[in-house]
């Protein structure tokens, strides 16, 4: 503040990250990784300044750093940069948590995925097959300039394994729970109650047979979404274009903009009236759970859309106080040494009151598929296409044949629009997404998408080369 | 403590229990960020950690840190060792490299490392400056490095990198532009030239129709060309996709236009980085694809040791589940202008950047992406106007198959961006057909 600041806060974050991946019975990485360090961040007219160190004894040097970077901004100045107010708390959270991931034996984790790769193995035509776990233990220190000190412990746990099939001129994948794993705010217990081992075999027999099914016609029909899949298309097409920072440019040049304007907010018509999207940062377990945002926010539930209707924004205080909102907490940094921005928490999709089973007898022509294989949206997260890793042709009320390579593709509200039954609270999972890219430089995010099995109306299905 | 004092203290602190390497970093990265058309986030950092990678009766373990205290490195050290104690023996473990001399450049420039704040506000200011009227936004970073490697058999390595890059585009109330610079010197980057790119690709995309998807013959800039050589290298030339038979790589086979030649090259007087690797393998000139044959693939100790080959000197932290990746790519130059290659075309598009392009299938090479910051109509040999983002769904190695390939640019440069600057240096590409299935708006 001495060096000419508004508003400074400083970060010093310690976190340890453990990783397992097994391939083919072999291990082939045990890492551990640890990072500490602050980061500083000053507030001057229309620019922050950052700066990072591993040196915890040179947070007033960051400080100082940060503001000479700052200061500099005023060669290319905006408007100065209103900063919202929240309450100035002093606080502990942690992370509920049964069983300290770090403390379960590295012999039970290595075991348990050589034996779920073997199982995988011993299933005729299954070429690859890798198992992996990721463990985080993060603790936090805020405190800010108005007064705020907050100390957070995080733990997550999380992880997954594939089989893959080779073919002449492609490869077959399946996963479980997820494409690159299921990660949920947690301990061990995560893991355990994911029931690796007792997966595998089905899993590795979906890859063999993937090879041998017919590739899916292209066409327009309906289509039914595993929840993990919806959750990533929640991620994709709503997470992302509710972002305020996005809504006002700040990434245009690189994550990009947002097909939504602010002054729709309210009554621009998203999706269907089954569309209720929240975001969520209290959800009990959910990847994106924590206690308090990274400018001293607390976590809370924010509606994002009511009945189809968009209602609400991901924002932080700066954002939030441009577009005369209020802050939603949502503003996280990677580590100790990147500046906080607009961040998802647990956008998800509220559940209905309808079942897969349901939701299959119910449609006459259409096509269910689990699992991402592949993604891709524009810039302003309109025009979207996925690739699944496994579909199934559903014919008067019934799953048929097996397809391969299933993709689907749309434009954001068409596809929302067209949304006419959701599954109830008993197949409604926290998805969590650990890898989930943004800012320059760049930043990863962990985030959180409940969601449980959806159909969509008359949606373009099988887009190949 | 400097990346040499840190990569020796936490080899002294193993002594003979293990075998050992080192890797250690320090530097400063800084990057200043602007969006409608002035600078809103500004960062830097002090860069300071250590790898340990260690191997105990092939026994493998692998950490790293930023605490760097003696008491924290001691119990780093300490920990590391356990972990590998309780491992299973890892029957491929390659071993260490042994010494070995490094000749090549060192990409460095002093100027960069000393880059000051103002100055990159006063290249974000040439890059807004050339877009009156228009919206700009963008990044300019500069970072500098030194990077130690050391080894339990004597091996010892240092080297310096520097790198500069701005990246920005610019906005109209409809459309984008965009433009990209990158180099080891950050004297080099002409902003203004940059910033002007953007402006007149925004402009001239201002009004735009929508184009019937459909299959079209393209002229690809060198950005969207160098998103091709990414994704080839990512998935094909790996040589651990190739060993699990994931890549589509067939050494010797004619799997390229004959125009295509694509090569690594760490010691190109223009590459970015450090000319060895994290296993402490000098990286090699690698001739990845010739008179489009695939020649070779990219290597670390261990898929090295698989096929029986030498290292190539391409591996990095992580690539022990990734497999190698070559980073200082190069297609080989053409000699057209770019005015020269559209002239050609009958009817055609012209593609300035791709983005958010991911893989369908690696073995394919199935990727889908759309078109971003200027994409046009070419008729008749002249661009006739702008059209909407498309969304394609293309097969990158039959877009480049045999007789595929229609003419290169004389304007190659280090043009990616999607991914990371300073990776692959790229003409622009006449090619005869790009499958677009979609409209990005619909």
């Amino acid at each position: 503040m001495a060096a000419g600041a508004s508003y400074a806060d400083a970060r010093v974050v310690v976190s340890k990250q453990e990783t397992i991946a097994v391939q083919n019975q072999q291990v082939e990485a045990i890492s551990h990784t640890e990072h500490a360090g602050v980061g500083v961040r000053a507030l001057i007219g229309s620019s922050w300044g950052f700066f990072a160190t591993v040196e915890p004894g040179e947070a007033k040097q960051a400080g100082e750093r940060a503001a000479e970077i700052a200061k500099a901004s005023a060669v290319v100045a905006g408007p100065p940069l209103e900063f919202a107010d929240v309450d100035v708390v002093e606080a502990n959270y942690e992370t509920p948590h049964e069983e300290d991931p770090f403390a379960v034996s590295q012999t039970e984790k290595v075991d348990m995925l050589i034996g779920v790769t073997k199982t995988m193995q011993d299933v005729d035509g299954v070429a690859i097959a890798t198992g992996n776990l990721t463990f985080y233990d993060t603790g936090k220190w805020f405190v800010s300039s108005q007064g705020a000190k907050i100390h957070q412990h995080l733990v997550e746990s999380g992880g997954g394994f594939d089989a893959t099939a080779l073919g002449d001129a492609e490869t077959q994948r399946r996963s479980y729970p997820q494409s690159f794993g299921q990660y949920e705010t947690g301990g061990y217990e995560v893991i355990r109650r994911w029931d690796f081992p007792n997966n595998a075999q089905r899993v590795a027999e979906d890859a063999v047979a993937l090879l041998s099914a017919d590739e899916l016609e292209e066409g327009t029909m309906d289509l039914i979404l595993e929840g993990s899949q919806l959750g990533l298309q929640i991620h994709e097409s709503v997470g992302h274009a509710i972002e305020l920072d996005r809504i006002l440019g700040w990434e245009a040049a690189f994550a990009g903009t947002s097909h939504l304007q602010l002054d729709q907010l309210g009554s621009f018509q998203f999706g269907s009236p089954l569309m209720n999207i929240t975001a969520d940062a209290t959800i009990p377990g959910a990847l994106g759970t924590f206690g308090f945002d990274d400018e001293g926010t607390s976590a809370q539930p924010v509606d994002i859309t009511r009945e189809g209707v968009w209602v609400g924004v991901l924002s932080g205080r700066d954002s939030a106080a441009i577009a005369g909102l209020p802050p939603g907490g949502m503003v996280r940094g990677d580590g100790y040494n990147r500046l906080p921005m607009v961040r998802m928490t647990n956008v998800g999709l509220l559940p209905g009151d309808s079942s897969l089973e349901e939701i299959i007898a119910d449609t006459k022509r259409g096509v269910y598929m689990e699992t991402n294989r592949s993604w891709s949206i524009d810039d302003k997260r309109l025009n979207f296409q996925f690739g699944c890793e496994i579909g199934w042709e559903v014919k008067d009320g019934k799953l048929g044949k097996m397809v391969r390579n299933p993709t689907y593709t749309g434009i954001g509200p068409e596809f929302w629009g067209s949304l006419d039954r959701v599954a109830g609270p008993d197949e409604w999972v926290h998805w969590g997404t650990p890898n989930c890219g943004k800012g320059q430089p760049m930043q990863v995010a962990h985030t959180g998408h409940s969601a449980a099995p959806s159909r969509f109306k008359d949606v373009r299905v099988g887009v190949h080369s | 403590m400097n990346s040499q004092q840190l990569a020796e203290r936490v080899l002294d602190l193993v002594k003979d229990q293990a075998e050992a390497e080192v890797l250690a970093s320090s530097g400063v990265s800084s990057l200043t960020r602007f969006a409608n058309s002035s600078i809103h986030q500004n960062v830097g950092e002090y860069v300071d950690s250590v790898g340990l990678k260690v191997a105990i009766d092939s026994r493998i373990a692998m950490a790293r840190t930023t605490r760097t205290s003696p008491e924290s490195l001691a119990t780093f050290v300490e920990e590391t060792l356990a972990t590998a104690m309780r491992e299973p023996v890892d029957e491929d473990w390659p071993g260490l490299t042994a010494p070995v001399a490094v000749d090549g450049p060192e990409h460095y420039d002093q100027a960069t490392a000393d880059a000051s704040p103002v100055a990159r506000a006063e290249l974000v200011k040439a890059f807004v400056d050339e877009g009156e009227g228009l919206l700009g936004a963008g990044y300019c970073e500069t970072e500098d490095g030194t990077h130690t490697f050391m080894n339990s058999a004597g091996h010892r390595l240092t080297g310096r990198e520097t790198s500069a890059a701005i990246d920005g585009i610019h906005q109209t109330g409809s459309s984008a532009g965009s433009g990209h610079a990158f180099s080891v010197a950050v004297g080099d980057l002409d902003a203004a030239a940059v910033g002007a790119l953007a402006a007149k690709r925004a402009r001239d995309s201002e009004k735009t129709f929508d184009a019937k998807p459909d299959e079209y013959e393209v002229v690809l800039a060198p950005e969207a060309a160098a998103t091709i050589g990414v994704f080839l290298a990512v998935y094909g030339f790996n040589a651990k996709s190739f060993e699990e038979g994931m890549s589509f790589a067939e050494i010797g086979a004619q799997q390229f236009d004959e125009a295509f030649h694509l090569y690594d090259n760490a010691s190109d007087e223009r590459a970015r980085g450090i000319i060895f690797d994290s296993e402490g393998t000098p990286k090699r000139h690698i001739d990845l694809v010739e008179d489009g044959k695939t020649m070779a693939l990219a290597h670390n100790r261990r898929t090295a040791k698989k096929a029986g080959v030498d290292s190539t000197g391409n591996s990095f932290p992580g690539a022990e589940m990734f497999g190698p990746v070559p980073f200082n790519l190069f297609i080989e130059v053409g000699d057209k202008t770019q005015e020269e290659l559209i002239s050609e075309v009958e009817r055609g598009i012209y593609v300035s950047t791709f983005n958010y392009c991911r893989i369908l299938d690696p073995k394919s090479m199935v990727v889908t992406g759309l078109t971003r910051n200027g994409t046009f109509m070419i008729e008749n040999g002249e661009i006739t106007g702008a059209v909407s983002n498309l969304r394609f769904t293309q097969s990158f190695l039959e877009a480049l198959a045999l007789g595929k390939i229609k003419g290169k640019g004389n304007d190659a440069r280090f043009a990616d961006s999607e991914f990371g600057a300073g990776f692959v240096h790229a003409p622009s590409m006449r090619l005869e057909g790009w499958n677009f299935t979609g409209g990005a708006e619909g």
